[in-house]
């Protein structure tokens, strides 16, 4: 038999050509363009050709080495201190025109640790951002999938419940949902506020002044936690949405069963409910994991990558260098390294939480 | 000991009255089976007895003990729902094992009870497979065996043979009568299948809208229908009624005639009635036989339906009224023959017209 695609169909092409013109223009193509784009040397804006560069872009981004150091030491052979510590020598003055590591020019101090002994071992990064970049993101995702997916069942078993007015909860736990992330992050930032901001407010009112006020975005140590923070409570309403879909496939008997049996809640929770939404859980963790990837607007409108780089993102660093610094083959290649880390992590999910046999 | 009593039990949702005053007396070690058409509240009942709807009204004891108010994993009760409820996500192992896993129960004893379920319901070769590996009957014989491994008291059945092809219904029927004899504990059945009712039930409870209409043992019931309901709801096919003037009453019988049927001296069942009276005479088909002679009943054969061992006529008697006759041989009947039928007037019953 011929299948329908074969067969001739102009209504049926007609109808769906708008989406199919939109998806292939804005879906397909960027995809294969950015893939592409990742190995030239292309700028947004550019009178020169283009060129083929290779793996160049992503040697630019991912470019990591070591360094050895030793203290630096006096004619007597003695470490010199400063500051309780032992001195090293400045990084800069071994990567700069160092005829033994050519290969380490121009890749800057990203951490150190100390190896034993009096040496201390530098990892360098050709670019420290994106690296700082990346680890952001995988701190955002490590936090924001288990404490978004657990608070989104927790209020699904909550609103899972037959109860007088209990699709005004339901609103309210979703409203967030439906709301612009660039109107809630610019809400959040009147919340965070270093100064008169609610949330120090709150604190300082219930702390009788115990508590000073925190200027949470601006401070590098709290500015990830805050973006984390707001981005769960703006999301949480959706999960909570799939989770009570997949709560409400469960069927009633099996509770009724359990209650026969004589299961506590706990235990009704244990063997009826967890294991019933399974295949919700899968969906909620690779798409909030997908989600959380893609970091962007609350970065963009709320802290601009900052401080100190303390909230660079992934995909903040690819517009950033995309349209920012006009480097759009440098923002293609994030793009493309992006796509192969979330992949490679929903194709390990769904290995971990496939359905043994 | 779990004899089980309902004391005017009654069930509403706001202002719908679901159960409307029910008296049962269930004895220990009993086999009782509610049945009725759907919507007549057996099931919401059986589920009053369960614990899983709250009683409006009345009194239900299990044991001798109140437990209006007891969860119900305190009344000793297991249940067998028409969908199974097994849990999807465990082996039959584990879904047999259920009850004992939420008790605490050892490993040892968990696997003592399981193997002893799984031999009085004939099936160890299945305990590690999972639901979905199960056909139908299979799955109702893990509902049945995860119900049997606590040993309770009492044992409620929610039609549970519905869901099941009209074979293995048949099978299953057999072996939930053994369990039944086996066990000795008392078993509550819901169903709608008559049939169910009559070969498993010591006692039938017939439910018509909440309300009690006979209870009895099905021979009690299907000899002496206290009413008209009771009367067409048991047997199959289901008994003929036909519009009768009451000509003369004489004590325990009454004579009734009308255009196709000749006069009559029938049992009245104890029930009142007066000369020109219209009445309901039940006749069940099963004792309607063609008559050699002239016969009772006249009329002409409309359909005959040939079942080998017996034959289902219908005729269409003088009054233009139908009538069905079961026939325990292979009789062939011309279409539109005139017959003529008999039976046995004391096999007849007589019911006030509604």
């Amino acid at each position: 038999m011929a299948s329908k695609f074969t067969v001739s169909n102009r209504t049926g092409w007609l109808m769906a050509g708008p989406a199919i013109l939109l998806i292939a223009g804005f879906v397909i193509l960027p995809f294969f363009l950015a893939i592409g784009l990742s190995f030239s040397n292309q700028r947004l804006v550019s009178p020169n050709p283009t060129e083929f560069v290779g793996l160049s872009n992503y040697r630019q981004l991912l470019d990591l080495a070591t360094l050895r150091l030793e203290p630096l030491r006096d004619e007597a052979g003695q470490v010199v201190m400063a500051d309780g510590g032992p001195q090293y020598p400045a990084v800069r003055s071994l990567t700069r025109n160092n005829p033994d590591r050519p290969d380490l020019a121009g890749m800057r101090e990203w951490f150190s640790f100390s190896t034993g002994g009096e040496s201390r071992t530098v990892v360098l990064a050709r670019d420290v951002v994106f690296m700082k970049a990346i680890v952001n993101t995988f701190i955002f995702v490590i936090v924001v999938a288990p404490v978004q997916a657990g608070l989104a069942l927790c209020l699904a078993l909550l609103i899972n419940q037959r109860l007088r007015g209990i699709n005004i909860f339901r609103a309210i736990y979703f409203m967030p949902v439906v709301v612009s992330i660039v109107v809630v992050s610019l809400l959040w930032r009147l919340i965070y506020d270093g100064q008169s901001g609610l949330l120090n407010n709150l604190l300082d009112a219930i702390s009788f002044g115990m508590i000073p006020p925190v200027n949470w975005l601006g401070n590098p140590s709290t500015a990830l936690g805050a973006i984390m923070a707001m981005s769960i409570w703006q999301a949480v309403g959706f999960h909570m949405v799939i989770w009570l879909s997949g709560l409400q496939t469960i069927s009633p008997t099996l509770y009724e069963a359990a209650a026969i049996e004589g299961a506590s809640k706990w235990q009704v929770f244990r063997y009826v409910t967890w294991p019933g939404l399974r295949n919700t859980a899968v969906l909620v963790l690779i798409v909030i994991t997908m989600q959380a990837f893609g970091l962007f607007a609350q970065i963009d409108v709320m802290t601009n990558g900052g401080p100190l780089d303390s909230t660079q993102t992934i995909v903040f660093q690819a517009i950033e260098r995309g349209y920012g610094k006009q480097d759009i083959s440098g923002g293609s290649a994030i793009s493309v390294i992006l796509f192969v880390i979330v992949l490679s992590i929903s194709l390990t999910q769904r290995w971990l939480t496939r359905e043994k046999p | 000991m779990a004899r089980i009593s309902l004391k005017d039990v009654r069930k509403s949702y706001g202002t719908a009255h679901v159960i409307k005053g029910v008296d049962i007396e269930i004895e220990d070690g009993e086999f009782c089976v509610f049945v009725g058409p759907s919507g007549c509240g057996k099931s919401t009942l059986l589920r009053m007895i369960a614990g899983l709807e709250d009683i409006t009204a009345g009194s239900l004891s299990i044991g001798g003990r109140e437990v209006n108010d007891l969860p119900p994993a305190e009344r000793g009760v297991a249940m067998v729902f028409q969908s199974y409820a097994i849990f999807p996500h465990m082996t039959v192992r584990e879904n047999v094992a259920f009850g004992l896993t939420i008790a605490g129960a050892s490993k040892a004893e968990k696997e003592a009870k399981v193997a002893e379920a799984a031999r009085i319901l004939q099936m160890e070769h299945l305990l590690d497979r999972r639901p979905s590996q199960l056909s139908g009957g299979q799955r109702q014989r893990v509902a049945i065996g995860r119900a049997i491994v606590r040993k309770p008291k009492v044992f409620l059945f929610d039609e549970p043979l519905s869901n099941l092809d009209a074979a293995l219904r048949m099978d299953m029927r057999m072996e939930i009568g053994k369990l039944h004899q086996q066990l000795g504990a008392t078993m509550i059945y819901v169903t709608h299948d008559q049939v169910e009712a009559m070969t498993l039930a010591d006692k039938i409870v017939v439910l018509k809208d909440g309300q009690v209409m006979q209870i009895g043992s099905p021979m009690d019931l299907y000899h002496n229908p206290a009413n008209l309901f009771v009367a067409g709801f048991l047997g199959a096919p289901s008994m003929n009624f036909l519009k009768v003037t009451v000509q003369g009453v004489n004590g325990p019988t009454a004579l009734v005639a009308n255009t196709a049927l000749d006069r009559v001296e029938v049992p009245t069942g104890g029930r009142h009635f007066a000369v020109g009276d219209t009445a309901l005479l039940g006749l069940r088909p099963q004792y309607l036989g063609v008559s050699e002679g002239p016969g009772r009943l006249h009329g002409q054969v409309a359909l005959t339906e040939r079942l080998g061992a017996e034959t289902v006529v219908e005729v269409t008697l003088k009054d233009a009224s139908p009538l069905i006759a079961a026939l325990s041989y292979d009789a062939v009947l011309p279409l539109g023959a005139p017959v003529a039928l008999d039976f046995d007037p004391t096999r007849a019953h007589l019911f006030p017209a509604p």
